[in-house]
């Protein structure tokens, strides 16, 4: 743990697990669906769903849905905040398998019917991961700059996107393959050292066999 | 990697001859690759943001058990009175500690320190520290470090969660790295800091995490007092020149055990403890 770790995080109470951590998922869903929800169910598991309220886990994560940093004062009126910028939202407890216990399924929609489905796990000290996104197992933090790339399962999409990569000088911290059945979905999870310009990004989607390209990079504003 | 005992950290300053908090920080720079500028810039983001939650305590709030708050205030009004058995300077320690914790509890913004619950220790210390000894700033800042550094250490070897070690990771390792801050601020010697370090958390080792219904209030908020009264107390025996008889490093480890033998629940689950008494289970019930 770097100094800031340990001193740190600037955030709003009373826990860095059930709140900041809820607060920091629900912004890596605002920042992977890229607009704020119009409809959102957000489903509980174990020990978010049982002492959740009391943390305010709840509100933290619709603040999180509606664009709010763990920092933001506004977390506690997050649920007015919402009713105001029409994203109707649903809260339910679930059971899910193999998880943290302090996880939650996120079902979103926005303006521009775009959906996002994932599953994130709250790890203490207000940091996080993302276990599932779309219905396929991934693992990332959100803490470096993240592209999450979908592809035809099939030879060379992974070399494409790595030579791109190093062509254009971004350094892999990271880098994770999934997919759900052989020559199915596939997914490339990719931690970067530095940041990825928009024009990179339309080069990547334009590569042969690639699907989809998501980027997730908290630090901007 | 970043320092992993306490003793290398000092042998780190005899060998550079550099202070506690300049070996502390260029340790951190070289891991994370970043520059001192940044480094101090984001200590005093830090620092002030623990101002401003002091400063923005506001005795009408109330947690969501509705069971926090308002405390903070009673105790400054017994400073003001100056009916303190304590004194003044205690006396402020206590109430800015109760505030800061109740802030935590009731939604507010604060600095985890080294965790939420525990937030209100190295504030109340050091804003009181600051304001009553007239220290500089800049001087408070490199006491951060040096706090931060001894956490670091805490974390390596045994654990700063409550979830795995108790209240003794939590307020305990608070407490601690507090101590060891304001022994290095009186007497610039990292071995006194980590003497007074060891101190503090051998005062609270075995302190059980029993949150009455899983929340961050009873007796989480009360707690952050004793830790910042017990950081003062074990500064000043290391500052005397009373060392731990036990070394500190191993004092560490020894709560790491500690952790380790506490049954789960006595960490952060909210059944044993105080979360089980009568009344305790009757506030959980009732939420």
């Amino acid at each position: 743990m770097n100094l800031f770790d340990i001193l740190g995080p600037i955030m709003v109470g009373p826990s860095s697990s059930h709140t900041a951590g809820a607060a920091r998922i629900g912004f890596v869903g605002y920042r992977l669906l890229g607009e704020t929800p119009v409809k959102a169910k957000i489903e509980l598991h174990g020990s978010f769903a049982s002492t959740g309220k009391g943390h305010g886990t709840d509100k933290a994560l619709v603040a999180g849905l509606l664009g709010m940093r763990p920092d933001d004062i506004r977390i506690p009126r997050s649920f007015e905040i919402a009713q105001e910028r029409g994203m109707a939202f649903e809260i339910t407890s679930v059971y899910l398998k193999d998880v943290h216990p302090n996880s939650v399924r996120l079902t979103l929609t926005g303006r521009s019917g775009k959906t996002c489905t994932m599953i994130a796990s709250s790890l203490g000290g207000g940091r996080i991961k993302v276990c599932n996104l779309e219905g396929i197992e991934v693992s990332f933090s959100g803490e470096y700059p993240t592209l999450i790339v979908n592809n035809e399962d099939k030879p060379g999409c992974v070399t494409r996107v790595t030579s791109l990569l190093s062509q254009r000088a971004i350094n892999i911290a990271t880098m994770q393959l999934y997919r759900d059945t052989r020559g199915g979905e596939a997914v490339m999870v990719i931690e970067c050292d530095q940041g990825v310009p928009e024009q990179f990004l339309q080069e990547l989607k334009s590569l042969d066999g690639i699907k989809k390209v998501t980027y997730l990079n908290m630090e901007e504003e | 990697m970043a320092f992993g005992a306490l003793e290398e950290i000092v042998q780190e300053c005899e060998k550079t001859g550099l202070p506690l908090w300049k070996v502390i920080m260029q340790e951190d720079l070289r891991e994370r690759d970043a520059d001192e500028e940044e480094s101090m810039e984001r200590m005093e983001t830090l620092y002030q943001a623990m101002r401003d939650a002091d400063a923005g305590y506001d005795k009408d709030m109330r947690s969501a058990s509705r069971l926090v708050g308002g405390d903070g205030y009673k105790l400054q009004q017994a400073v003001e009175n100056k009916t303190t058995v304590c004194g003044s300077f205690i006396g402020k320690v206590m109430m800015r500690a109760m505030k800061m914790g109740e802030c935590n509890a009731c939604m507010r913004r604060i600095v985890a320190a080294p965790t939420a619950g525990s937030c209100g220790v190295i504030p109340a210390v050091f804003l009181t520290y600051e304001e009553e000894f007239g220290e500089s700033k800049e001087r408070m800042i490199q006491a951060l470090y040096a706090a931060a550094g001894i956490g670091q250490v805490i974390a390596s070897r045994a654990s700063i969660s409550g979830a795995e070690g108790g209240c003794q990771a939590e307020i305990g390792s608070a407490s601690a790295m507090a101590a060891g801050a304001i022994a290095w601020l009186r007497t610039g010697d990292a071995g006194c800091a980590m003497h007074a370090a060891a101190i503090a958390m051998k005062g609270l080792l075995g302190l059980a995490c029993d949150p009455v219904a899983g929340l961050v209030e009873v007796p989480c908020v009360k707690r952050n007092v004793i830790g910042a009264v017990n950081a003062l107390t074990s500064a000043d025996m290391a500052c005397a020149g009373i060392r731990s008889v036990i070394p500190p490093d191993e004092v560490f480890d020894a709560m790491a055990d500690i952790g380790k033998l506490l049954p789960s629940s006595l960490r952060e689950t909210g059944e044993g403890g105080l979360a089980a008494t009568p009344r305790g289970r009757q506030i959980a019930r009732d939420l």
